[in-house]
């Protein structure tokens, strides 16, 4: 039974090349948890939405990757975390279509549909983090 | 850096984007297209995705705002090689990338605007 | 307390020394218990890890072999998975698998005889352990199986069929739920890249029941085609599914819908630029069905 990765992978988004970035890691971490192709891109699609948020809504802040593993599967964890102005109304930010910043609002929303497991916690201007997880078969 | 290469064939744009976008990329591309087609006069325009292997919301609202753009100055936009595991993630995503027309590849991207066939919208 | 620390010790000492012969005994009676046999080689390798692991984790305990699931056990317990994977794979019984577990107890009470008795009952306990484990993991692997087997049956029962150059056929038959309508987008979709097929019939004709879920993946489905540059038509439909529909009112949008597949292909044909034309000599065609004796048309 493989325990999940003692340590995660840091990255920091401070630019739209971390981001790039961030996908590389997610990528790569997809491919060792053995997620399908579809899989794959759902989850690298989510990570490259949420890491952009970090960056334009959360003033920048960094992510977290590491595999999991449940005892039957493996997966990858994903983890958004900033220091920024937070979430002020989070059920209104997980509607479809609602954005502040001029963007498509389908960002949050969107990848808690693309993952297996999503998690938002956020306080008005201390920060926010967001987690997700995509489980291979 | 280095900005994503637009090839003229004829009086069509062709893009063929190879390399992982970043979000300053994708906004130079729109702004180049919107250059090239107004210089040149182009009627359409083919942007090539195969290599994409993702398409998120910002993308996806760069090659919205691109057909729009393109429309307002004559020229059809056709994007083409969408992976099936994009198409797939970005229904789930919720995006539908309204304006924007579709085909398989280069080939029938460029049969499509040569035809002068109604316009074929990936609509929801 | 320290007696049995003395005799845990000579135990393992004596099990060592005649590991050997333990091993003998415990292939021979694995070999004659498995009806399908292995390679000689290949047993004999598997128990002496096996063996090595169970005395190491004997050895590895604080005064006595504790039980099957402590810590000290692990790496017996991890040649044990493999083992059983292995024979699930391979189409070995739940029994003949756990079996060769149970039959070391014999093969050590051959050579230990009823000296040790205690500690010989706690290691008994311990093979009791291991051999419920192995049998566990047994039963895993056999779900894994099941499992793959169904996803299997799952993607034969979606065929993607070429109806014509550029026309592709979905029949879908069954319930349609979200497992089912992914494989079927994946396939469509690839299909569709691979043939280079512009557009899809998705003949609904085998379909239980349509509900709005129904709808909604038939509809994820033609939205995801369409992305990539491919139209779909949906046909098969019967009447009281258009109740239904209607009753539900599920809107189909702009997605052509035909009850016939055939006025479907028709439809879609037409769309390519083909109308299907009667050829002038066909008034000396056969009529399928009236045999060759019925006119001299050769």
């Amino acid at each position: 039974m493989r325990a999940s990765d003692p340590s995660p992978e840091v990255l920091s988004i401070e630019s739209d090349t971390d981001v790039v970035r961030v996908r590389q890691a997610v990528r790569t971490l997809a491919l060792r948890a053995g997620l399908s192709v579809v899989d794959q891109t759902k989850l690298i699609t989510a990570a490259s939405e949420l890491a952009r948020n970090t960056l334009v809504h959360g003033h920048g802040g960094r992510a977290e990757l590491a595999l999991v593993n449940d005892g039957t599967r493996a997966g990858v964890q994903c983890r958004f975390v900033d220091d920024g102005p937070g979430i002020v109304d989070i059920p209104r930010a997980l509607e479809e279509g609602y954005t502040t910043g001029g963007g498509l609002g389908l960002g949050l929303s969107g990848s808690r549909r693309l993952a297996d497991r999503f998690d938002l916690r956020s306080t008005a201007g201390e920060g926010t983090c967001v987690t997700i997880v995509k489980w291979g078969r | 850096m280095d900005r994503i290469p637009i090839y003229k064939i004829g009086d069509i744009l062709l893009v063929s984007i190879q390399i992982d976008l970043r979000d300053q990329d994708a906004v130079d591309l729109q702004d180049d297209l919107a250059t090239r087609i107004a210089t040149t006069g182009a009627h359409g325009v083919v942007i090539d995705i195969s290599a994409l292997e993702l398409v998120d919301s910002f993308i996806g609202r760069m090659l919205s705002t691109t057909a729009a753009v393109s429309r307002v100055l004559d020229a059809r936009t056709v994007v083409v090689g969408m992976r099936p595991a994009v198409a797939i993630t970005l229904v789930e995503l919720g995006l539908s990338l309204p304006g924007v027309e579709t085909a398989l590849d280069v080939e029938r991207g460029l049969a499509l605007i040569s035809s002068h066939a109604d316009r074929h919208d990936a609509r929801q | 307390m320290a007696d049995e620390n003395l005799d845990v010790g000579e135990l393992l000492e004596l099990l060592r020394a005649r590991a050997e012969a333990v091993l003998d005994e415990w292939e021979r009676a694995v070999a004659t218990a498995q009806r399908t046999p292995l390679p000689d080689a290949a047993l004999r390798t598997e128990l002496s890890s096996l063996y090595e692991a169970l005395l190491d984790g004997v050895a590895g305990a604080d005064g006595g072999p504790e039980h099957a699931r402590s810590d000290q056990y692990a790496e017996a317990r991890a040649l044990l998975g493999e083992m059983s994977h292995a024979r699930a794979r391979q189409g070995f019984t739940p029994t003949e698998t756990a079996a060769a577990v149970f039959e070391l107890k014999r093969a050590i009470r051959s050579v230990v005889g009823n000296d040790h008795a205690p500690t010989a009952v706690a290691l008994s306990d311990i093979i009791d352990g291991l051999a419920l484990y192995t049998f566990e993991t047994y039963a895993a692997a056999r779900e894994q199986v099941i499992v793959n087997q169904t996803e299997q049956l799952l993607e034969l029962s979606t065929p993607v069929v070429k109806l014509w150059d550029g026309i592709l056929a979905v029949p879908l038959v069954g319930t349609l739920d979200s497992a089912r309508t992914q494989v079927v987008m994946e396939t469509l979709l690839q299909t569709l890249v691979d043939t280079g097929s512009g557009h899809a019939i998705i003949d609904i004709t085998g379909v239980a029941a349509v509900d709005t879920q129904v709808a909604q993946h038939l509809l994820k489905t033609v939205v995801a085609a369409r992305l990539m540059g491919a139209e779909c038509i949906i046909s098969g439909i019967r009447p009281q599914i258009a109740q239904t529909v209607v009753a539900l009112g599920i809107e189909f949008g702009d997605i052509p819908t035909r009850s016939a597949l055939a006025d479907a292909l028709r439809h879609v044909l037409h769309q390519r630029g083909y109308d299907v034309v009667r050829r002038a000599d066909a008034a000396n065609l056969v009529p399928s069905g009236l045999g060759a004796a019925v006119t001299g048309v050769s």
